[in-house]
């Protein structure tokens, strides 16, 4: 019977299933935080159980670690207390970790792929809804709670039942200036946030091959935006060059079991799907959020919507709600919408390419006056990467912060936080309310975008910055 | 984990969709290392003003829903992240039952975890529901016979067969897969020699 990519990676790690449906999967990899991880090694701990597989288990703090000087530490004494729990546990239970002064450091969904954990045809957990981001390397990974946390520290296996099958298209070029942030915005409006519930995006069609691995891994980790706990791209030689190399990609004989094993990883040419959604690439846009759901999309040249132009009730009073939270009036073009500050970085928008595109843009350029902006690199060798490249003296010069790596205002759970009514162009993935500081107003755009709109002040089109 | 049987309770709604798990518990709450005490922060920048002081306005803040174990809610609930805090909060509160006419994945299967139920209903449903927390009236949910009874009326739902006996029954579900140890060791012996490069040592 012909399957898809999905299908073929479930399969594959059945350990058994069940008559109800249900099934135990097996988990290749298991990247832990310190957010989502304490109350799980406690449980172990409770039940005298031992982490089963500590050598598929990799560890790393990020959402609490501060951007800046880290010489002193973590001031906020909660969570200097989350980290140092993460590295007792990680020291009592066996687990690799990077702690906050390793190189290697860095948001736990960029160093995966970085040193060649995150390899194709696996299953890859995490306490953390972003995991989707792994899915660009042609594997299952999905976000997990702190319960299935212990529960795959436990036993190496996960209960789940099978997703269905939904396959995006992506074929034709992206106009100049348009990215593949612009693509995922794009499907995440058309589908709605809860468009992927209960599926597993395959992405597919000519633009998505064409895309760099690290481009991939911006549609794949906003997946979850969609409502889809995982996103997939098949593997291709892209991925296996990233991989080749890599600290701990397989090495030797085992590298070409593996390149043969990856290389069997696509879906068949008549497999079906339950749903299909095809797009043109060169219909879309540059994109900006307007409001509080990363459904509510519009281009750069568009205008915000009127709750008075919507008949549904519950959609008419979702726009109003939106707008009054985000201090926005009905009809105001997006190019109007002054800002305070800009966020560069986050596990969607905070790799090397990512930090390339925004400097680009900012080369020979000061940002407006009004505006204050940073950059927050995705790890510690992104970080070292792009100051080898020179991209800080790019952003220094054009008046950003060049800070340490981690998650940072993406959520706001370090000292990197908007104040009241601030707002925000952020390349990060949710504009939800208050998720970058109570009362905070973000409107997620394209690395590009968000340093065109530091430049101009307002949200603008970053095609205007480009030759 | 808290069995979870019958409950009778005034149920609180709030008629608002997407309700992400930002919403439910904010950030500043994630960083305890217990899974107890986030009651009193559900629903955090709603409930409080900028001083911390309740809002009147708002129903989890007012009597009899501030003792509420069922909550209404719109569509897609607990959209966003995975944090667990997110039922953690609610169960600290006291809501040991939501009712909406749809999850995100994460968030609902979370809720099992915890002695949750979530409940899926259609839209019309929801609303002819909801008057009953309008009216301050009780409605009572029997999970071993999928039901919702409420005045004279009642309604069934559907829970997967798995979910509800680890509900019923209290399981814990890491016990249930340490039995299948055999299994687990037999798949990991088969791995090492179909794909070597995954244990990588």
């Amino acid at each position: 019977m012909s399957t898809t990519l999905y299908d073929k990676i479930w399969n594959d790690h059945l350990v058994d299933q069940q008559d109800d449906g249900t099934a135990l999967l097996f988990v290749d990899r298991h990247l832990v935080h310190e957010v989502t991880s304490p109350q799980a090694f406690e449980g172990l701990r409770n039940s005298n159980r031992k982490v089963r597989h500590p050598n598929l288990t990799l560890a790393v703090a990020d959402h609490n670690v501060p951007t800046t000087d880290r010489t002193e530490g973590i001031a906020d004494q909660e969570s200097k207390i989350q980290v140092d729990t993460l590295e007792a546990n990680c020291k009592e239970f066996g687990v690799q970790l990077f702690g906050m002064n390793d190189k290697r450091q860095g948001i736990v969904h960029i160093i995966g792929p970085e040193q060649g954990f995150t390899q194709p045809g696996t299953v890859i957990v995490c306490g953390d809804s972003h995991t989707a981001t792994h899915g660009a390397f042609g594997s299952l990974a999905f976000g997990i709670g702190t319960s299935e946390v212990e529960h795959v520290l436990a036993t190496q296996t996960l209960v789940q039942k099978k997703a269905k099958n939904f396959r995006i298209n992506v074929n034709g070029q992206l106009p100049l200036g348009v990215t593949s942030k612009d693509v995922i915005l794009q499907i995440i409006g058309k589908i709605g946030t809860a468009g992927g519930t209960g599926s597993v995006i395959e992405y597919a069609g000519d633009l998505i091959r064409s895309l760099s691995v690290e481009q991939r891994m911006t549609i794949c980790n906003m997946t979850i935006e969609g409502g889809a706990r995982a996103g997939l791209i098949a593997p291709d030689e892209k991925i296996f060059n990233y991989l080749k190399g890599k600290p701990m990609s397989p090495k030797g004989d085992n590298w070409e079991k593996a390149l043969n094993y990856w290389n069997s990883l696509k879906t068949d040419d008549d497999a079906s799907f339950d749903q299909e959604l095809n797009l043109n690439a060169g219909e879309i846009l540059p994109m900006i959020t307007w409001g509080t759901s990363p459904q509510d999309v519009i281009t750069i040249d568009e205008k915000v919507p009127n709750p008075q132009s919507e008949s549904d009730e519950d959609k008419k009073n979702s726009i109003e709600r939106a707008l009054k939270y985000m201090g926005l009036k009905p009809d105001m073009a997006a190019k109007d919408i002054k800002i305070d500050k800009v966020f560069i970085g986050s596990c969607t928008n905070g790799r090397i390419e990512d930090l390339r595109e925004a400097a680009k843009i900012l080369k020979d350029k000061k940002i407006s006056s009004h505006v204050s902006a940073m950059v927050v690199p995705g790890s510690g060798l992104v970080k070292e990467q792009a100051e080898q490249e020179g991209l800080d003296k790019i952003f220094v010069n054009s008046g950003f912060e060049w800070r340490e790596p981690g998650c940072s205002m993406c959520l706001a759970m370090n000292a990197d936080k908007l104040k009241p009514e601030e707002r925000c162009a952020s390349t990060s993935n949710r504009n939800f309310e208050g998720r970058q500081g109570r009362g905070g107003r973000t409107h997620l755009v394209s690395p590009g975008m968000a340093a065109a709109a530091a430049i101009s002040g307002n949200l603008d089109d970053v095609r205007k910055y480009q030759n | 984990m808290q069995k979870f049987n019958k409950l009778k309770s005034i149920p609180a709604y709030l008629p608002i969709v997407n309700i992400d798990t930002d919403m439910i518990i904010p950030k500043q709450f994630l960083k305890t290392i217990k899974r107890t005490g986030l009651g009193k922060n559900l629903f955090f920048e709603m409930r409080y003003d900028d001083q911390g002081k309740e809002v009147n306005d708002f129903t989890l803040n007012q009597s009899p829903f501030n003792n509420s174990k069922i909550l209404i809610a719109g569509k897609n609930f607990g959209c966003g992240s995975s944090r667990e805090h997110a039922p953690w909060a609610l169960l600290d509160f006291g809501i040991t039952c939501v009712i909406s006419s749809s999850y995100a994945d994460i968030f609902y299967s979370n809720c099992f975890k915890n002695g949750i139920l979530p409940i899926i209903l259609e839209e019309e449903k929801i609303k002819e529901l909801s008057e009953y927390a309008n009216r301050k009236e009780e409605i009572s949910v029997d999970l071993e016979e999928e039901k919702i009874i409420y005045g004279n009326n009642e309604i069934t739902f559907q829970v997967d067969p798995f979910k509800k006996k680890c509900l019923l029954e209290g399981l814990d579900d890491i016990a249930l897969s340490l039995k299948k140890s055999d299994k687990i060791e037999n798949f990991e012996k088969d791995l090492i020699n179909k794909k070597p490069w995954i244990f990588n040592d």
